[in-house]
């Protein structure tokens, strides 16, 4: 999967395990829910109304595009949520009523 | 100014605000042949039919506005070929819901009374109503069903309406505030802000909450009040939530509703009404009642908790003391109408509203009882009816 | 007791404020969203970080470092509450959330620092994963050591431009073009305004130099055409240049901005007076010289009025919190009040000539396809704004809102709002400021629905 967010920096910081989609991915501690995802993909969610992919625009919590969702269905808004060892995301609604 | 700068303008009627219930009337005004101005001191559908819930719903409805709210009902189904566009008309159905016994009796003994009333609804149980539609909270117990109700978008349904006016050849007027309306020995004479002069041997005041102002310049005083509903929309998320799910509760902070609009979002009202000023325009969107709907309307639907608000809002609505509207013809002028005050209950009639007030301004009469509206029942307890302010 | 005065916005302009007061004996309560002081120029990064102040900073570390030191000073002074949003307004008092708690609290006054975002121009293609605001572009550079891209391209105007596209060059990242879509010509009709800070304006001219040395391409009076990419990214940025042509730069990234915006919100929810600033361009709640809202007890500092920088936020942070204690009767310094105003005259004036230097191209709004999505959270087009203008005969953008949906999302018009009144403006053939501005509605931004209610 294409990364879209490289690091430049900061590198030695010790390492978290997250589950995405799925899949186990890693990040480092103090990187945002955003950073985790985007240094391992390109994707945050995808908009409601074209299904396109979406991975956030401003970064400071005004443009709420990077609502993420917890295997729970909790959200998460992953520009200002700090990323936590074994946290289970995904980038679509968890689904509810299912018959 | 002498009187040839200005600009007289003569038609068959005058319809007085351009909410839901003039722009309609404006349209059926012009089926019937009559030539129309609608005079509107904003935008079209601004203030109550454009901030409402956008409720299509008939249950629960004082039984003789039924033979209105049917024949409203009919014309929503009928949008599309008479205006153009079905303004977001979903008949998704309309459960009415409550977690007490007695609303429940209530509710039931609604479902009885209504069916003289040629409305059918199907009364169930909590669990038959979740084993219909699952998203129903386990606290529910009696749930009235209207399957034919459903929902609509207020915001454009008024505007709709008066551009099928305007095409069908009313002269609709926007940012025109009517200061004064007067009569002459043959019409009405109503000048706007910007000095225009209007005229016509018969004219309807639809001004919604702003109606109990006009009314009183012909001596027919209502005991009226403005408020403003509480409303609010969730984020969107997939469709799943068809019917239109409405507390009966008789606790009012129990009493909220909600409906899912096939982009996703769920519109949310009730409990609490706030005050509203008709000089500013304005009521006021409290944000505690926000906070008191939620845990109410979790009630109803659980699954909405996982959902957050993006925004809310009010508008200026007309609350007559008996709760129901004033409609039909003035008992003091003839020539006049009315069709104001709806009482946050209106903008399901407001098709049936347009195609009743234009047939009796352009036959005389009308099938609809109008009895329980009219504007003279007041009459007799004037002193009271000056004093009347509603509590929230 | 009476009840405290709230500080909302832990920036420049907050941070300062909430000093002042402090100094003056008020213990305030200062609210800020960010879980760490500092604003966005000054942001923080996470504890466990260790880059030094220069390399985070450059040329502010003095005054970066300061801020978030003097901060750390008055923390044991005031009521300090991170990582909460203030969301509304009621009789009772500001209404916040942390995490799904909201809390009710009572003030008798408050300073509003709630900041800017970017100012925002639509282009075809921005929707794609791999554009970001510009501030974005440096957020993730400052506060967490990433980089959008490896190839980004910076596209829009203002100084911030060509500083975050320095950041990167730095970082060791080269950026693949800056397109600015303003052209040296009116750069230079700003330089009379920009001269009154010469330090400053030195450090632009500095970024440019390097940029340059490093063969990172410079152009000016481009008109963005279109992003092109895919569903994991961004691969073009095609763009008109100063003589018409058309041109490609492949890139991995855009970074855009056209200046900034003022987040006006809450004074909006508090029912402020608004002017339209003609300097500016965009409407902002009305202030007098030392940040008195038209309400009384209302006060503003900083970007969240007065789009001049984080310098000035400062000095405004600081005036607004004299003009409260002198409001009050508390002992105030007539020299101080003077002082700072002097400062703040400068800063006006460099304010200016950045904003004549690097006007908002609204006409690229007029001009943009019909195609275009202007508002990203519920996907409107520039072409169902103009049907709203046109068909559906909307004067005015609440109206436009109304009918056709621009700014009815989440974030309620922060990112397109600006755009969209051009847009009408127009197709209806009217001055930007005749169609208004979006009315502001709690919440300000999403609210949880499980959210708990403390008393």
């Amino acid at each position: 999967m294409t990364a879209l967010f490289r690091r430049v920096d900061e590198t030695g910081r010790r390492g978290v395990r997250l589950v995405v989609d799925g899949y186990e991915v890693t990040a480092l501690e103090g990187d945002t829910v955003l950073t985790a995802l985007l240094t391992n993909g390109s994707r945050l969610r995808r908009n409601e109304f074209d299904g396109k992919p979406r991975a956030g625009f401003c970064l400071m919590g005004a443009c709420q595009e990077c609502w993420v969702w917890t295997e729970s269905g909790e959200e998460l808004r992953a520009c200002s949520t700090d990323v936590r060892d074994g946290m289970r995301l995904v980038t679509k609604e968890v689904p509810w009523l299912t018959r | 100014m002498n009187d040839f700068a200005r600009d007289p303008v003569r038609a068959d009627v005058i319809v007085v605000g351009g909410g839901f219930m003039g722009a309609a009337t404006a349209f059926f005004l012009r089926t019937h042949g009559l030539s129309v101005i609608l005079l509107e001191r904003d935008l079209i559908g601004q203030a109550a039919s454009g901030t409402n819930f956008g409720n299509v719903r008939r249950q629960g409805r004082y039984l003789p506005q039924l033979p209105l709210a049917h024949r409203s009902r009919d014309i929503w189904g009928r949008l599309p070929e008479l205006i153009g566009e079905d303004v977001e008309f979903l008949p998704s159905g309309h459960l009415l819901v409550t977690t007490r016994s007695d609303d429940g009796a209530r509710l039931e003994q609604y479902a009885v009374d209504c069916k003289a009333w040629g409305l059918d609804l199907t009364m169930m149980t909590g669990d038959q109503a979740r084993a219909m539609f699952p998203m129903v909270g386990p606290e529910i117990h009696t749930v009235s069903y209207s399957p034919h109700d459903g929902h609509a978008n207020p915001r454009l349904a008024a505007p709709a309406f008066g551009r099928a006016a305007r095409r069908a050849g009313a002269h609709v007027v926007e940012q025109a505030p009517v200061l004064s309306i007067t009569k002459d020995s043959t019409d009405f004479i109503a000048e706007t802000a910007d000095g225009r002069v209007y005229r016509a041997p018969m004219l309807q005041v639809s001004s919604g909450a702003w109606g109990r102002k006009m009314a009183a310049l012909f001596g027919e005083d209502v005991p009226m009040a403005p408020q403003g509903p509480q409303m609010g929309v969730t984020e969107p998320m997939p469709y799943r939530v068809a019917p239109v799910i409405g507390s009966a509760s008789s606790v009012t902070d129990e009493g909220v509703y909600l409906r899912q609009v096939k982009r996703g979002n769920i519109v949310f009202g009730g409990g609490r009404r706030s005050t509203a000023d008709l000089e500013t325009k304005r009521a006021r969107l409290d944000p505690m009642n926000t906070l008191r709907q939620m845990p109410q309307l979790a009630r109803l639907l659980p699954a909405i908790a996982r959902l957050r608000v993006i925004r809310t809002w009010s508008g200026v609505e007309g609350y007559v003391q008996d709760s129901l509207p004033i409609m039909g013809p003035s008992e003091r002028v003839s020539g006049l109408f009315y069709a104001f005050g709806f009482c946050g209950h209106g903008f399901q009639l407001g098709p049936g509203v347009g195609a009743t007030m234009a047939e009796l301004i352009a036959t005389g009469h009308t099938d609809i009882p109008l009895e329980p509206f009219r504007v003279g029942r007041f009459q007799r307890n004037a002193a009271n009816a000056a004093a009347y302010s509603p509590h929230a | 007791m009476a009840d405290p005065v709230i500080v909302v916005g832990a920036g420049p302009a907050g941070t300062r404020a909430a000093q002042r007061l402090v100094q003056a004996g008020l213990r305030p309560v200062v609210v800020d969203e960010n879980e760490r002081q500092g604003g966005q120029i000054y942001r923080r990064q996470s504890e466990n970080f260790s880059r030094p102040a220069e390399k985070l900073y450059g040329a502010e570390a003095a005054r970066a470092r300061a801020l978030h030191t003097d901060f750390e000073a008055l923390r044991p002074h005031i009521d300090y509450r991170p990582g909460t949003m203030v969301w509304g307004v009621a009789e009772e008092g500001l209404l916040t959330v942390r995490d799904r708690a909201v809390a009710t609290l009572p003030f008798s006054a408050i300073i509003i620092a709630s900041g800017a975002t970017d100012r925002i121009m639509p282009v075809p293609g921005w929707t794609l994963p791999g554009v970001y605001s510009l501030g974005a572009s440096q957020i993730a550079l400052k506060a967490q050591a990433c980089a959008v891209g490896g190839a980004p391209v910076f596209m829009g105007t203002g100084p911030l431009l060509y500083l975050v596209a320095w950041q990167y060059l730095r970082a060791g990242v080269k950026p693949a073009a800056v397109l600015d879509t303003n052209s040296l010509a009116t750069r230079l009709r700003g330089l009379r305004g920009m001269m009154t800070r010469a330090r400053v304006l030195a450090h632009g001219v500095r970024y440019m130099a390097e940029l340059i040395r490093a063969g990172v391409p410079l152009h000016t009076g481009i008109t963005p055409a279109r992003i092109e990419g895919r569903e994991d990214g961004v691969t073009a940025i095609v763009w008109q240049d100063a003589r018409g042509r058309l041109r490609r730069t492949a890139c991995d990234a855009v970074a855009t901005g056209f200046g900034l915006r003022a987040e006006t919100q809450l004074a909006d929810l508090l029912k402020c007076d608004f002017v339209f600033d003609r300097r500016f361009t965009q409407w902002r709640p009305r202030v007098d010289p030392d940040g008195r809202a038209s309400r009384a007890n209302v006060y503003l500092a900083g970007d969240g009025v007065l789009l001049r920088g984080a310098d000035a936020a400062e000095t405004a942070g600081r005036l607004a919190a004299c003009a409260l204690l002198q409001d009050r009767a508390l002992p105030v310094g007539t020299d101080e009040i003077a002082d700072l105003r002097g400062i703040l005259a400068t800063m006006d004036r460099f304010a200016e000539g950045i904003a004549s230097a690097f006007p908002w191209p609204a006409h690229m709004a007029a001009a943009l396809p019909d195609d275009t999505v202007v508002c990203r959270c519920e996907n409107v087009t520039a072409g169902d704004i103009r049907h709203a203008a046109t068909a559906l005969d909307s004067p005015e953008i609440n109206r436009a809102k109304a009918l056709t949906r621009p700014g009815m999302g989440r974030c309620q018009g922060r990112m397109c709002g600006l755009a969209a009144a051009e847009i009408l403006a127009a197709a209806r053939g009217v001055p930007v400021e005749q169609v208004g501005r979006i009315r502001t509605a709690a919440p300000l931004k999403p609210l949880p629905l499980d959210c708990t209610v403390t008393p």
